[in-house]
C-alpha cells in the first residue's frame, strides 16, 4: 500500500512538473540601463522603476496572462556604441526575442533605429524623439509615446501664453531659447520658429556648447536681451549650471521654462537655493500618493526585491517615469496577447500592441496611477498617443504642478511632421504604409 | 620547437626584407586572415559581428592612424576624433549630394578631406613640440565639433543635426547584413594596415622616426621637416577620416557630431598607449583591450546577476577596467605589443630559454 502510494505520488509530481514546464512561457524584456557616467543617477532611478514594476507584475499576477516576465540588464553608459552593442546582445534573448527597447537616450535610439526596423523590434522613446516618428506610416517601429519633443515645445509656448494672460499677449514679446549644443538641443528649433511666426513673438536662439558647464557668457547675453521668458533646453550638468548662472545675472527663475529632461531632482538639488521657482515640463507626475507606488513599496520592497538601493528615491520624478515605462511595456504586451494569444510574443507582435494602446484614465485608475500621465491612445497614424505635457515648479523641497495637461498645437506640428517624415522616407527609400488599410 | 627556424635561409634581398621573415609567422598571419574572412562570417552570431568585431576593426583603424602620428612621427595629437568627424561628414555629403557616387570613392574623398583639415591643424607642429602641440590639436577637436554642429549645411539641414547613412552598396553588393558589413570593414582595414606597415618600413617611415627622436638632428642631416611632419598629419588624418566614415555608416548608421567628442580622442590615445606606441600590432591590441574588455567584464558581471546589485556591478566594471590599465602599464610600460614581442622572442628559443 505504502509502495503503491509512493509510486503514484512520484508519477503525479512528475506529471505536474512536465505540465508545469510545458505551460511556463516567458516574455523577455531587455533593460538597456545606464548606471555609470554623467547621467547615472537619473538612469539608475528610471531603470530601477522599470524593474520594480516588472517584478511587481510578476509578484501580483504571475506575469501577464500567465506569461512570466523576465528581464536582463545591459550597461550602455549612455554611449552610442555601447548602446548598439547592448541592442545586438539582447535582441535575440528569451523565447521569442526582445519585446521592445527603451533606451532613454536620443543618441542610442537614432543609432539603433535602422537595425530595429530591419530586425522587427519596436523602440519606445517615451517623451523624446524622433518627433516625426509620430507618423507611424514611415516609422512603424518607433513609438514616441505620451509626448515628444515637438509637442512639448508647443506646450511650452502655450504655457508661457497662459502665464502672460492669453495667447494673444505673446505678440511682441521676446523669448530666448537656450539650447544644448547637440542633436538633442537643436531638435526643437524648427517648431519654435513656426510657433514664433504664428504668435508673433521674437525668438532668440542661444547655443550652449556641450556639455554646458560654462554658461556665463550665454547668460550675460540673456541679460542683455532682457527676454520675457527663457526656454531652457538642457540636459544633465547643463541644467544646474544654467540655474546657478541665471541666479548670478539676476534673471528670475520663475521665468525659466525647461524641458522635462531638465526637470528632475538631479537637476535642481545641485543648484541649491537658486532653483526656487524654476519651472520644468513633465509628462509623468512625481510623488508617492499614487496607489501603485505605495503598493510597490509595500510588496516589492517589503519582500526585499526592490531595485533601488536608496528607498527615499521612490516617488521621485525619474523613478515615476520608469514606472510609466514599465506600464507602457506591460500594457503593450497585454494588448498584443489579446490578439496573438497568451504566449511568448515576438517584437513584431509587441509592436502591434504598442500601436493599439488604449490607456484611458479609467484604465490608469485600475492600474493605480490615475492622472500620473495623460490618457494614451495610439494608432498607426499616431504613435505618440497623446502629446499632452504638464508643468511643475520647484519650491526648494518638492515639485508642485502649476498647470493642467496642455495639448500640443497640432495645427503647427502636423505639417512639420509630415514634411520631415517624407524627407526621411525619401532619403532611406522607404515606402510608407497605408494607415487606412490597417486596422 | 614552435619556431623551427633551421633551414630557413634568405637567398635574395627581397626575401630578406619581407614583413614577416619567419615562415611560421607568415603561416600564422595567413591562417588568421583566412579564419577572419571565411570561417568567422559563417559561424559567428550577429551579435559577435555587429557588437564585437566591427567596433574592434573600426577603432583599430583609428588607433593605427594615431600610431602613425604619435608613435612613429612623435607628434602628440588630441584631435583624433575631430578628423574622424570630418571624414564621416565629408563622406556623407559626397554620398548624398553627388548622385551616383560609388561608396569607395566617397570614402577616399572623405579621407582626403580629413587629410586636408589635418594638414591645416598640423601647421603649428612646425613651431611647437610635445605637450604644447597636444594643446594646439585640442583646438582642432573643439573647433571641428563646433563647426559641424553650428552650420546645418554639413548635415544636409537635418532638424536634429544628425547624419544618417543612405543605403550602401559596393560593386553591386548591398551592405545591409552584418556579414556584408563585416567583410567590407575587414577588407578596408586589412588593406590600410598593410599600407601602414609598408609606409613605416619605407624611407618615409624612417624620416618620421628620425623626426620623433630628435627633429633638429633630422633637419641637420637633410630630412625636410615641413614635408615630413605635414605628411604625417595628412596620412594619419586620412586614416582617421576613413575610420570615422566607417564608424558613422557601418557601425552606428546614424551619428551626430557629439559621437566624435573629446572622450573619443582620449579613448584612441589610450588605445595606443596601452597597445604600444610606435607599433602596428599595438594599435590592434590596444583597440581590443579598450573596446572589448568592458564588454567582457559586463558579460562576466551577468553571471553574478541577482547576487550583487546591478548598480554595484556597473561601477565595479569601471573600477576593474581602470585597475587593469594601471596593472598593465606597471608590468609593461611599453604596452601590450612589447609584451607580445618578448613572448615571441622567448617562443623562438623555447624550450631552450637563456
Amino acid at each position: 500500500m505504502k509502495h503503491f502510494a509512493l509510486k503514484s505520488l512520484t508519477f503525479a509530481v512528475a506529471g505536474l512538473m512536465a505540465a508545469g514546464t510545458a505551460l511556463a512561457a516567458e516574455q523577455f524584456i531587455p533593460i538597456p540601463s545606464y548606471r555609470v557616467g554623467p547621467y547615472a543617477s537619473g538612469g539608475a532611478k528610471y531603470y530601477g522603476g522599470m524593474i520594480d514594476y516588472i517584478n511587481y507584475v510578476n509578484m501580483k499576477e504571475g506575469g501577464v496572462g500567465g506569461v512570466k516576465l523576465t528581464y536582463e540588464e545591459c550597461e550602455t553608459e549612455y554611449k552610442n556604441d555601447r548602446g548598439v552593442e547592448c541592442y545586438e546582445r539582447l535582441k535575440k534573448k528569451g523565447e521569442a526575442g526582445a519585446s521592445a527597447f527603451n533606451f532613454m537616450s536620443t543618441g542610442i535610439t537614432y543609432a539603433t533605429m535602422d537595425r530595429a526596423a530591419a530586425d522587427k523590434i519596436p523602440l519606445m522613446t517615451i517623451g523624446f524623439g524622433r518627433a516625426d516618428a509620430k507618423d507611424g506610416s514611415v516609422f512603424p517601429y518607433v513609438f514616441p509615446l505620451v509626448t515628444s519633443y515637438w509637442s512639448q515645445a508647443t506646450a511650452k509656448i502655450q504655457f508661457i501664453g497662459q502665464r502672460l494672460g492669453g495667447m494673444d499677449k505673446l505678440k511682441g514679446k521676446k523669448i530666448v531659447n537656450l539650447y544644448h549644443g547637440s542633436a538633442y538641443g537643436k531638435e526643437t528649433l524648427p517648431v519654435l520658429d513656426a510657433m514664433a511666426k504664428k504668435h508673433g513673438f521674437e525668438l532668440v536662439n542661444i547655443e550652449v556648447p556641450a556639455p554646458g558647464t560654462e554658461q556665463q557668457s550665454q547668460w550675460l547675453e540673456v541679460r542683455r536681451q532682457k527676454p520675457d521668458f527663457v526656454i531652457l533646453r538642457s540636459w544633465g550638468v547643463m541644467t544646474p549650471a544654467a540655474i546657478k548662472a541665471a541666479a548670478k545675472v539676476g534673471y528670475p527663475r520663475d521665468k525659466i521654462v525647461a524641458v522635462w529632461w531638465g526637470g528632475s531632482e538631479e537637476d535642481v538639488v545641485p543648484a541649491g537655493e537658486a532653483a526656487k521657482g524654476y519651472i520644468a515640463g513633465a509628462f509623468a507626475a512625481d510623488g508617492k500618493n499614487f496607489p501603485l507606488i505605495q503598493e510597490i513599496e509595500k510588496t516589492v520592497y517589503g519582500a526585499g526585491k526592490g531595485n533601488l538601493s536608496d528607498k527615499t528615491a521612490i516617488g521621485t520624478v525619474n523613478y515615476n517615469r520608469g514606472i510609466v515605462g514599465g506600464i507602457m511595456m506591460v500594457e503593450a504586451i497585454r494588448v498584443a496577447q489579446g490578439k496573438f494569444g497568451k504566449k511568448a510574443l515576438n517584437g513584431d507582435e509587441v509592436r502591434w500592441g504598442l500601436e493599439n494602446l488604449n490607456l484611458s484614465q479609467d484604465r490608469l485608475k485600475t492600474l493605480g496611477v490615475a492622472n500620473m500621465i495623460p490618457a494614451v491612445k495610439t494608432s498607426c497614424a499616431n504613435h505618440e498617443g497623446s502629446g499632452y505635457t504638464r508643468f511643475m515648479q520647484w519650491d526648494g523641497k518638492a515639485w508642485k504642478p502649476v498647470s493642467n495637461w496642455i495639448a500640443p498645437d497640432n495645427a503647427v506640428l502636423d505639417p512639420l511632421i509630415k514634411a520631415s517624415a517624407t524627407k526621411y522616407a525619401q532619403e532611406k527609400n522607404i515606402k510608407p504604409r497605408d494607415c487606412s488599410k490597417e486596422q | 620547437m614552435i619556431y623551427r627556424e633551421s633551414g630557413q635561409f634568405k637567398t635574395s634581398y627581397q626575401n630578406d626584407s619581407v614583413i614577416f621573415p619567419i615562415k611560421q609567422d607568415r603561416m600564422f598571419i595567413f591562417a588568421l586572415l583566412a579564419l577572419a574572412a571565411f570561417v568567422v562570417p559563417m559561424f559567428a552570431s550577429e551579435y559577435m559581428l555587429s557588437g564585437i568585431l566591427i567596433p574592434f576593426l573600426v577603432l583599430s583603424l583609428a588607433a593605427l592612424g594615431l600610431n602613425i602620428l604619435t608613435g612613429y612621427a612623435g607628434l602628440l595629437s588630441l584631435g583624433s576624433a575631430a578628423f574622424m568627424a570630418v571624414g564621416a561628414f565629408a563622406t556623407y555629403n559626397f554620398l548624398v549630394r553627388v548622385p551616383g557616387m560609388p561608396l569607395l570613392l566617397a570614402l577616399v574623398l572623405g579621407g582626403l578631406c580629413a587629410a586636408a583639415v589635418g594638414i591645416l591643424f598640423g601647421l603649428p607642429s612646425l613651431r611647437i613640440k610635445g605637450f604644447y602641440l597636444a594643446a594646439a590639436t585640442l583646438a582642432a577637436q573643439f573647433f571641428v565639433e563646433w563647426v559641424l554642429t553650428k552650420f546645418s549645411w554639413f548635415t544636409n539641414h537635418s532638424a536634429s543635426g544628425v547624419i544618417s547613412s543612405p543605403p550602401l552598396e559596393v560593386f553591386g553588393i548591398a551592405l545591409d547584413t552584418p556579414v556584408s558589413k563585416y567583410l567590407f570593414t575587414l577588407a578596408v582595414v586589412v588593406v590600410l594596415a598593410l599600407a601602414a606597415k609598408n609606409l613605416v618600413r619605407s624611407s618615409t617611415g624612417r624620416a618620421w622616426m628620425a623626426v620623433r627622436d630628435m627633429d633638429v638632428a633630422a633637419e641637420v642631416i637633410g630630412i625636410p621637416i615641413l614635408k615630413t611632419k605635414l605628411l604625417a598629419f595628412a596620412i594619419s588624418s586620412f586614416y582617421f577620416g576613413i575610420a570615422g566614415a566607417l564608424y558613422a555608416f557601418i557601425l552606428l548608421g546614424t551619428v551626430d557630431a557629439q559621437a566624435f567628442d573629446l572622450h573619443r580622442s582620449f579613448q584612441i590615445l589610450f588605445m595606443i598607449i596601452i597597445g604600444g606606441v610606435g607599433s602596428i600590432l599595438g594599435s590592434f591590441l590596444g583597440a581590443a583591450f579598450i573596446v572589448l574588455l568592458p564588454i567582457v567584464l559586463n558579460l562576466l558581471g551577468q553571471l553574478l546577476h541577482g547576487i550583487v546589485s546591478t548598480q554595484f556591478l556597473s561601477n565595479l566594471e569601471m573600477m576593474i577596467f581602470g585597475g587593469l590599465i594601471i596593472f598593465f602599464l606597471i608590468v609593461e610600460p611599453l604596452g601590450l605589443a612589447k609584451m607580445w614581442q618578448i613572448t615571441k622572442e622567448k617562443l623562438r628559443l623555447w624550450p631552450f630559454p637563456h
